[in-house]
């Protein structure tokens, strides 16, 4: 299983890259991807809204199933990729990478020790 | 998950890594490498399905003499049998008084006057209950299978030579609708050419304890394995009803379109003065197939179809078209609202997605 050493995680399943100036990447996990199988369809936030942490944020659908992703931290939503707008499969294929959802401008970029480390997220997942 | 039954195909889904899920009392496999590559296979070649949950019921004339089986299960079911031919099936409906339907089925005749009926996991009890209520003429034995078949629907183009690789060569497919029986040291095989996909295909019926080696003979013969994901999908596309969604007690076939497997000319068979009453006094909902206008969230069962501001449905079965690309779904739409070309739309997530009515199938 698959988790960067270089990323945080959420208990939901969402992992985070925040950069030197305070923009969060999210997406999901390769854990989240494999059990939610091919997704077929996303909704990204609008750009400008406000999320708080534990907030859904973004929509992620299998053939079977319609499924709510959280905002690991509190911000406003300044970016949200389009690739996998048009390409869902994107997710699946590199969670990590090409498949990222969105990118928050954290309130406080401190917060983002608050989510958990890889070490932390594997036990979880196991 | 407790009390579901296993499949004798159960140690087969759990090798090739299936996602399971239960469907009608039973834990069945909903997917192994993929809806999207497992629906793509049956359109395109192949693809083979667990359906050892189905059910089979035999009656037969015990006697071998007269047409007495014949005319009573004329008195259940609202296609005419008279029509079937020795070893031919027609899908068929099994109506409770007030026209409501209990199961789909298709029946065969297996003998001049001796008949299989194959019906839905999810009823076998319902069927097999509501038909011996039914039957007074002891002439007539009536015999539950189902738990001594084992099941696999072979789906797509290539079956025919699925079906010479799998026999050795030794046998050939019956024609569309037929029925073929094999007799087997283990016990009678049957061979159906039917299936709930739109493409040509056989479901194969066989002793139970010898469904696994069936399995593995398709499975070498390089035929995709798939879930009831895919047969969910396929099925949609063709807008075969699915009973429990499309179907139920509280509809009857009128209203679900299925005039084509009725005939009311019969001298009686139970429902059909419901039937009959609904005709005259006009049917009041219809069900519709439903295709979105543009790039959406797929439609989904439950959610709500609007004319305007107004609900007037909501869908019974929907979701991604993979050969469209689009969302596809059904819904029992107000009589006029049905038609063709009824632009409306589809509420997901408190949004509105623009949808349009289409002819059946969408595929």
């Amino acid at each position: 299983m698959n988790i960067p050493e270089d990323l945080k995680y959420a208990t939901s399943h969402e992992w985070a890259r925040v950069d030197s100036e305070g923009v969060a990447t999210v997406g999901i996990t390769d854990h989240a991807q494999e059990e939610l199988t091919d997704l077929v369809y996303v909704e990204l936030p609008e750009i400008g809204r406000d999320v708080t942490s534990g907030e859904d944020t973004a929509v992620v659908e299998s053939v079977k199933s319609a499924n709510d992703i959280y905002s690991p931290l509190e911000g406003e939503v300044v970016e949200v990729n389009e690739a996998v707008s048009e390409d869902p499969a994107l997710v699946n294929s590199d969670p990590y990478g090409e498949g990222w959802l969105f990118r928050i401008k954290l309130s406080d970029p401190a917060t983002a020790e608050t989510l958990l480390t890889p070490e932390a997220y594997r036990e979880q997942i196991s | 998950m407790e009390d579901l039954k296993h499949s004798p195909l159960h140690e087969e889904h759990l090798k090739l890594d299936a996602r399971m899920a239960p469907f009608g009392g039973w834990e069945m496999p909903i997917q192994y490498a993929g809806i999207l590559p497992e629906h793509k296979a049956v359109r395109e070649s192949a693809g083979v399905f667990d359906i050892s949950h189905m059910g089979q019921i035999l009656v037969t004339n015990a006697r071998s003499r007269g047409n007495r089986v014949g005319p009573w299960l004329n008195r259940l079911l609202t296609n005419n049998i008279e029509k079937l031919a020795l070893n031919e099936g027609q899908y068929t409906l099994l109506l409770n008084a007030n026209g409501g339907v209990i199961d789909d089925l298709i029946v065969y005749r297996t003998a001049a006057d001796d008949f299989l009926l194959v019906v839905n996991a999810a009823r076998i009890s319902e069927v097999d209950e509501w038909m011996r209520k039914h039957l007074e003429d002891s002439q007539i034995e009536m015999v539950n299978i189902s738990a001594t078949c084992g099941g696999l629907a072979v789906q797509g183009p290539s079956a025919e030579t699925i079906y010479a690789a799998i026999t050795d060569e030794t046998s050939q497919l019956p024609p569309r609708f037929h029925i073929a029986k094999v007799e087997t040291d283990e016990g009678t095989v049957f061979i159906c050419r039917t299936g709930y996909t739109g493409e040509d295909g056989f479901e194969l019926f066989c002793p139970v304890q010898t469904t696994g080696m069936w399995w593995k003979k398709v499975l070498d013969a390089a035929v995709t394995p798939c879930g009831l994901g895919a047969r969910d999908s396929l099925r949609l596309e063709k807008c075969y009803p699915l009973n429990g969604s499309d179907l139920s007690m509280e509809r009857t076939p009128l209203e679900a379109g299925l005039n084509f497997c009725v005939d009311l000319t019969k001298r009686f068979f139970i429902g059909q003065d419901a039937l009959l009453e609904q005709k005259k006094n006009g049917i009041p909902e219809r069900l519709a197939a439903l295709r979105m206008t543009g790039k959406s969230p797929p439609p989904r069962h439950g959610y709500a179809v609007l004319d305007g501001e107004q609900q007037i449905g909501e869908l019974t079965s929907g979701g991604l078209s993979p050969g469209l690309g689009v969302g596809i779904g059904m819904a029992y739409l107000p009589s006029g609202k049905h038609l063709a070309g009824t632009e409306l739309s589809i509420e997901i997530r408190g949004k509105r997605h623009s949808a349009v009515v289409v002819k059946k199938p969408f595929l």
